[in-house]
């Protein structure tokens, strides 16, 4: 199989079609799996009671907050270096997402935060840092917005996408470096997680639920970008009505 | 299991308010979402076609 004949936009949509029903559908498998395991299986925490329960939609979705930037940088990376169309648009089509996640991730945390510290909110370095993150996304989405011409929104977009890494290593070790109010790493790669086993797995369906749901609305977003872009001059030298000809039979004639 | 009766599940040891906004935002932003692309999919082929028609 020729995977770099996927990198061409007008190959990719009708595969990106085929491929997301099924993460979507094992996304919506994975979360409800998840909420059984964490509402009905996983047992009361002994300090917290039943407000740590929280963790099963707080824990995955800041994971995913600071997985999709990095992948996003990557692509951006990608993007740069091989002046690959395919990667800026991917680029693109993660940054809402991941906006998503790191806003819930910071919603989810206040409802956490209040019950257990007795506030919404506090500034301590792991929130603050999750909220420059916030930032990151909203001004990558901005910024592209703010330039016309396609490819230069590309690679400006990419730049910032890669100068703004730097912060999620701050907000991974943030807990660890710095005295904060915000618990320590629940789990981790080299000490045998501090959690019931049945808590555990009940976070990594979750998180699992919840990459397989990143991934079909990427897809479904790349499709959006596609579309949007094969108006534009700098799709190619191809005539648009040909363009348009290639969507349609694209998407099945929808 | 834990729960005596759904009122018991519901009301989540007194974190009810907590854990049902945290859990009803999430699926909120994620319906919310596939909605938004969903939206703009349609909006982006019906205005390619607008425009392959229109002969610009």
């Amino acid at each position: 199989m020729n995977w770099f004949k996927y990198s061409s936009p007008q190959a990719f949509y009708p595969l990106a079609g085929k491929l997301i029903p099924w993460f979507a559908a094992a996304a919506l498998g994975l979360m409800g799996v998840g909420l059984y395991l964490g509402f009905f299986v996983a047992p009361t925490d002994f300090q917290q009671g039943e407000s740590y329960r929280i963790i099963f939609v707080h824990v995955p979705a800041a994971w995913m907050s600071m997985f999709l930037y990095v992948l996003m940088a990557l692509w951006a990376g990608l993007g740069l270096g091989l002046h690959a169309r395919a990667s800026f648009m991917m680029t693109q089509a993660i940054a809402p997402t991941g906006a998503l996640f790191t806003f819930l991730a910071l919603l989810t945390g206040a409802m956490w935060g209040k019950p257990t510290w007795g506030a919404w909110w506090v500034w301590d370095a792991r929130l603050t840092s999750e909220l420059i993150l916030l930032f990151q996304y909203i001004g990558l989405i901005l910024l592209r917005a703010s330039i016309d011409d396609v490819r230069r929104a590309d690679r400006a977009s990419a730049v910032f996408a890669l100068v703004g890494v730097v912060n999620v290593p701050i907000i991974y070790f943030s807990v660890k470096w710095w005295n904060t109010l915000h618990q320590g790493a629940s789990v981790s790669m080299t000490a045998s997680p501090k959690m019931a086993t049945t808590m555990v797995t009940a976070m990594l369906v979750m998180t699992l639920g919840f990459w397989m749901y990143s991934i079909a609305v990427t897809l479904a977003r790349m499709r959006c970008v596609i579309v949007e872009r094969a108006r534009q001059p700098s799709w190619g030298t191809q005539a648009p009505a040909q363009d348009v000809a290639e969507v349609r039979e694209c998407s099945g004639g929808v | 299991m834990q729960w005596g009766s759904l009122t018991e599940f519901f009301a989540m040891g007194g974190y009810g308010l907590y854990v049902w906004t945290s859990f009803g935002a999430t699926a909120l932003c994620l319906v919310g979402e596939v909605l938004a692309v969903w939206r703009r999919h349609a909006a982006a082929l019906a205005q390619t076609r607008a425009v392959a028609s229109g002969g610009d």
